[in-house]
């Protein structure tokens, strides 16, 4: 298996807070990679620095030939890797059509004369664009919403919906942050199997969760930060088992 | 068949629509008064502008208090190049498109600094950057005569199509076709492909990446959207529209002096989106109108207290004022999405609605 994203000895600073300390990781292409560690591990920050957010110290980030730690977050996009938020930010007062639709700016061309004009090129683009939006609304399992504002559907297809518009801009990878925060049971079971699906389908996933029940059950592989550092990669199983794992999430027992 | 039946309805509909805009400055004339006319053709620019300005704040929401410069800025090009001021006496079709094209260029210009700033700083720097071209225009006779300070600049030259000055009469067979009534033309004619550019622009690609920009920039530019040239492009077209609008004002009124271009006129068109609808084509068109002739309209109560009382006991001027607040307050509180509310916003307020009912029979049940 060839790496598909890989991290390389990633650090970042926050004043005197060291958040991410010589991180290395690699993503094989068609796995479900998963990223935990306890609240304040340094999850989120490498998120960011993945999507480029933040700027790392030092270190380097590559998607396949391209970099991705000197790029600017619409370039981030361009390049391959989508990605969702913690605290859902879909476009509020857009259609779940509409808001699929962004999605495929990054993979679209018209710009103001072709609208303004409609050539024939510009037509054929956004026809295009609306049979691919309404085929992954109908993918996540949301497309008889499509024309409901964003703000107005339920919290797990608005989940969804996030899912759908980065779905929208043929990532290479696509980066989940805690997808299934603040679901019950049921979306959260519902959500899995989504994800199961997009694998199936070959799409490479990097799933940052805070429950490490999905994780377990979802993951090819894992990894656990602490404090900013990787202390264990692996199969779940392994992960499991790994003392220093069970250490930082529930305490040290020797203590 | 049924498709044929509403399309053939909608061609009535704009034939009707065209022959009512055709004959609307005579119907004005004849009922109303050369005035009217006039008036009519100030709406038509404020709709050009208003729909300038809404390319900015309604779609791409960057607050711009300063959008009178773009307007000034076109003005000025156009008494630069077609007065005696420079004894430059280049054609409309020369100089208006120039100087919609260096207003857009001072779009982009003046949007730059401001790409990191949101809300209300965006709203404080573009009203400097707006009081900045106006100070420069009342300043700029010394040492070099550019912009005549305040005194303006005077003898700007007509609109002339083949050698025919739009500002002189013409009578055509047994017809009379004032000034205003030929510049009613041409700015409807300008108007409409200002209102054909915004809605085209609107369903777009770009239309859409403005409103995400609006909804959410960080979203926007995960998802590949290039924040800042897009809000530089909306920067630019809103100028370029208030760039053209300047230059027809200018030659239109063949005079024009810093005074025209305050920051009472920028929030007047802010006032116009906001009241007609924001982000919304018909809505700002129908606020630039009505904000437009309403005032004007105001002027008769004088005339009405006269007659009444007897004697004037409030200055109309002071009126429109009060009427005007009071209108403002009035939409606000019962309308928020507008006049005319985009499909968006009504079915937003709609749906909200239906939650809040929701909500008070949840209530209701739980209360018994």
């Amino acid at each position: 298996m060839s790496a598909l994203l890989s991290i390389t000895g990633v650090s970042k600073a926050f004043g005197g807070l060291q958040a991410l300390s010589g991180i290395t990781l690699a993503v094989n292409a068609g796995e479900i990679f998963g990223l935990i560690g306890p609240n304040g591990a340094g999850k989120t920050t490498l998120f960011n620095t993945l999507t480029g957010l933040y700027r790392i110290d030092s270190g380097e980030i590559r998607l396949g030939d391209a970099r991705l730690d000197t790029a600017k977050p619409h370039q981030v996009l361009q390049r391959g890797l989508a990605r969702t938020f913690q605290n859902i930010r879909l476009f509020a007062h857009m259609t779940a059509l509409e808001n699929v639709l962004v999605g495929r700016h990054a993979r679209t061309r018209s710009g103001v004369l072709g609208a303004v004009l409609r050539t024939s090129a510009t037509r054929a683009e956004e026809a295009d664009s609306r049979l691919r939006a309404q085929a992954l609304l109908r993918r996540v399992g949301i497309g008889q919403h499509a024309e409901r504002l964003a703000k107005h559907l339920s919290y797990g297809d608005q989940r969804r919906l996030e899912i759908a518009r980065a779905l929208a801009s043929e990532p290479k990878i696509l980066a989940l942050d805690e997808p299934a925060a603040g679901m019950n049971p049921a979306e959260r079971t519902a959500l899995s199997e989504l994800l199961l699906q997009l694998k199936a389908d070959g799409l490479t996933l990097l799933l940052i969760e805070h429950d490490v029940k999905l994780v377990m059950g979802l993951c090819d592989r894992l990894a656990v930060l602490d404090y900013g550092v990787k202390i264990a990669e692996g199969t779940p199983d392994a992960v499991c088992r790994d003392p220093l794992v069970i250490a930082a999430y529930l305490g040290d027992e020797t203590l | 068949m049924r498709e044929a039946l509403t399309r053939n309805r909608a061609w009535i509909g704009y034939v009707a629509l065209a022959i009512g805009l055709a004959l609307l400055p005579f119907l004005v004339d004849a009922g109303m008064g050369r005035t009217w006319v006039r008036l009519l053709d100030f709406a038509l620019l404020y709709v050009m502008l208003a729909l300038g300005l809404n390319i900015v704040v309604g779609n791409a929401g960057l607050l711009d208090l300063g959008y009178v410069a773009f307007y000034a800025l076109g003005a000025y090009v156009y008494a630069w190049l077609a007065s005696p001021h420079f004894g430059l006496h280049l054609p409309f079709w020369v100089v208006l498109p120039l100087g919609a094209a260096l207003a857009g260029a001072f779009g982009a210009i003046l949007g730059a600094p401001t790409l990191r700033l949101r809300g209300d700083y965006l709203a404080i720097v573009t009203l400097g950057f707006g009081e900045i071209i106006r100070i420069f225009m009342n300043n700029l006779n010394a040492p070099v005569n550019i912009t005549n300070g305040p005194q303006g600049i005077n003898l700007i030259d007509p609109v002339s199509v083949g050698g025919v000055s739009l500002s002189q009469m013409h009578t055509v067979s047994g017809l009379s076709f004032s000034g205003a009534h030929q510049y009613y033309y041409l700015f409807l004619l300008l108007t409409l492909a200002v209102i054909f550019i915004s809605m085209r622009l609107e369903n777009s690609r770009i239309g859409r990446a403005w409103v995400a920009i609006r909804e959410d920039e960080i979203a926007a530019a995960a998802m590949g959207i290039n924040t800042r040239n897009l809000k530089l492009l909306a920067f630019a077209m809103g100028a370029t529209f208030g760039g053209l609008a300047g230059g027809l004002f200018a030659s239109f009124q063949g005079f024009i002096s810093p005074e025209s271009f305050n920051l009472m006129e920028s929030i007047m068109i802010l006032c116009m989106i906001v009241l007609g609808g924001m982000g919304h084509i018909p809505g700002v068109i129908f606020g630039a109108v009505v904000l437009t002739l309403l005032p004007e309209a105001l002027r008769y109560t004088g005339d009405v207290q006269r007659s009444l009382l007897g004697q004037i006991v409030i200055d109309p001027a002071d009126l429109r004022m009060l009427l005007f607040g009071v209108a403002l307050v009035v939409v606000m509180l019962y309308r928020p999405a507008g006049l005319i509310p985009s499909a968006r916003r009504r079915r937003e307020l709609e749906a909200s609605g239906a939650i809040l009912d929701q909500e008070q029979a949840s209530l209701a049940d739980e209360l018994k």
